[in-house]
């Protein structure tokens, strides 16, 4: 769908390096990088709000490279909106099929509907200095949208919202992503998001990509000590949420694992090996979490031992040298795993 | 009631200084002048005709200086290249400089042998004592005001804006007049009306370059060194009145303007 190649560009102080990127059509593509890693301006690269140093930019096999702006097809939405302060959330909105010179009736009802699928009707005749964050998110996403850009590029879209405006626009993203055409890239340093709406993510630090796959590839198989350091994380388990009185239980398809925290439906689960334990015999514990399993696999970290225990899915468990040795683990060997529900973070 | 430390009064102390240097001259000379005097100069056409000059002069000036300044503050406000400082400066040089001098340096090109005025003088437009004369002095004089205000202006508008309007394919010359104009209008505004200001009080450049027609400060000037206060006071009060008058209606009007927050 949208194909970049070696794309570069020195500005003063900064650099994008040599970045080549391919994002499928209709695709939820997330980068993730911490702040200062060339993630905005990358998106503006590919928007082309400046020129390229060198590297090309494709657009359904056609060399955007030199096309202006106007011209690409390419949605933006910034993190602190840029909605036009001389504007209503109407007029914002229809701002774009104005310069297409479509009917007047017509803008209406698509504006209307816009508004509608936002949940932002009732803001019809406000200005943009009168609405809260998350209303002039949604504001900016339905001028973004009522355009049917083929690529719309979100630069931190949730970032500068509170923590539950943040979720519910997480889940008006997803709703976006489902019911439009559109190839969605999404920048962020937040890791959650990154988990909860992308299919694929690509990791940037110093202007370059580190790596690029599936969201739980990546997390589990980081490419370099930079990846791990960033979103590394040991156990990442998908499954279904469901509430069961105070606590989630979440459905993996071969173990159902307990949380406190509360939340329904499609999440990713993820435990630090720290807070597991184990033993090779069944004990009383109030761990809400205890499964039996074999190790799978050991590795020697030095002071540390890595173990991977098959609970039907596999659970990562460190050791000091030790225990490992008092315990007489080896491969094959059946073992007991305990943790608390608290220690179970659901995404 | 608040409180006030000693800073504070202090500094209001100070500050109030010039306030009143400036307010007082301006106040007496208002109520210095005899109105009956004032009522036969309102009834003077030479008078009227000199601040009819002026003011008109001064419009055409200041629009001469938005078409040409706009765009050049626009350029200033959003792109850096070799020579900017050079170019703000350049455009600065008329504040710093005596006006006599603005005028001595723009007889020299506009007079019917100089650069400029030699090939215009062909096609008759006359600038030595004459309307256009008068125009390019006040130009020289109070461009600049357009040109810093309107950057100023620019400046506020988030380029990021505009980079938004164009991806949902406004074109850069539509999203100028459609987004960033709109929202730096007051700037550009404000601008205006210092420099129209600016020159409808400009002397020294004229003397040189146009002696005539009269303007107004030139007037004023006249009536002085041949009559005395007595004669130039009640064409100065008209003069203020107007300026002041200008100043207070535009100031309103501001005022009801609706600004924007930045985003």
């Amino acid at each position: 769908m949208i194909r970049i190649e070696n794309l570069s560009r020195d500005w003063e102080g900064f650099k994008i390096k040599q970045v080549s990127l391919d994002v499928k059509k209709n695709e939820y593509f997330v980068i993730l990088g911490p702040s200062g890693s060339g993630k905005t301006m990358l998106l503006e690269l590919i928007a082309g709000m400046w020129p390229l140093d060198s590297g090309k930019i494709y657009m359904n096999n056609e060399d955007i490279t030199n096309a202006p702006l106007e011209k690409r097809g390419i949605g933006f939405v910034y993190q602190n909106y840029m909605l036009f302060p001389h504007k209503t959330v109407f007029e914002n909105i229809a701002f774009g099929l104005k310069l297409r010179k479509i009917g007047k009736k017509e803008i209406e009802t698509s504006v209307n509907e816009m508004m509608k699928l936002l949940n932002i009707s009732h803001l019809k005749d406000r200005l943009p200095r009168n609405l809260s964050g998350g209303e002039q998110q949604r504001t900016a996403l339905a001028r973004a949208l009522i355009v049917y850009p083929k690529v719309l590029l979100m630069d931190e879209p949730l970032s500068a919202l509170d923590r539950k405006t943040r979720d519910e626009l997480m889940l008006v993203l997803k709703e976006i992503h489902q019911k439009f055409e559109v190839t969605l890239i999404h920048v962020t340093h937040n890791f959650d998001e990154a988990l909860q709406l992308a299919d694929r993510v690509a990791i940037m630090k110093h202007g370059s990509i580190s790596q690029v796959g599936d969201v739980e590839e990546v997390f589990r198989h980081p490419a370099n000590g930079f990846v791990a350091n960033f979103v590394g994380v040991e156990n990442i388990i998908k499954g279904t949420a469901t509430m069961d009185g105070d606590v989630t239980e979440i459905d993996t398809g071969n173990t159902v694992i307990v949380s406190s925290e509360q939340k329904t439906g499609p999440v990713h689960i993820t435990v630090r090996p720290e807070d597991i334990t184990l033993a090779t015999q069944k004990v009383a514990t109030s761990a809400r979490n205890v499964f039996q399993g074999p190790v799978k696999e050991i590795s020697d970290l030095g002071t540390l031992i890595k173990l991977t225990i098959d609970i039907g899915d596999p659970l990562v468990v460190f050791l000091t040298r030790q225990s490992f040795l008092d315990l007489e683990i080896n491969i094959g060997k059946s073992v007991w795993t305990y943790f608390k529900a608290t220690a179970v973070h659901v995404f | 009631m608040r409180k006030l430390d000693y800073t504070t009064i202090f500094f209001a102390i100070m500050g109030s200084f010039l306030f009143l240097f400036i307010l007082v001259p301006i106040a007496n000379l208002m109520i210095s002048a005899d109105p009956s005097s004032i009522l036969n100069n309102l009834q003077d056409k030479e008078v009227m005709s000199a601040i009819f000059i002026s003011v008109y002069c001064a419009l055409a000036a200041t629009l001469i200086a938005v078409i040409f300044g706009v765009p050049l503050a626009y350029i200033l406000a959003r792109h850096d290249f070799a020579g900017k400082g050079f170019v703000e400066a350049v455009i600065d040089v008329p504040i710093v400089i005596p006006h006599t001098i603005s005028g001595i340096a723009l007889l020299l090109i506009f007079t019917s042998t100089g650069v400029i005025g030699a090939p215009l003088g062909q096609l008759g437009l006359v600038f030595t004592d004459a309307i256009p004369g008068i125009v390019v002095a006040m130009l020289f004089a109070s461009a600049s005001f357009v040109v810093n205000s309107a950057r100023e202006g620019f400046e506020s508008v988030d380029p990021r804006m505009e980079k938004v309007a164009r991806t949902l394919g406004s074109g850069s010359f539509k999203t100028f007049f459609i987004i960033t104009l709109p929202l730096a209008v007051r700037s550009i505004v404000v601008g205006s009306i210092m420099c129209w200001a600016r020159a409808i009080s400009e002397f020294g450049a004229i003397i040189i370059i146009a002696y005539f027609p009269t303007t107004a400060p030139v007037l004023i000037y006249r009536r002085f060194v041949d009559f005395g206060l007595s004669e130039s006071t009640p064409v100065a009060v008209i003069l203020i009145s107007l300026c002041l008058l200008l100043f207070l209606v535009v100031r309103l009007i501001m005022k009801g303007w609706r600004t924007y927050d930045k985003n």
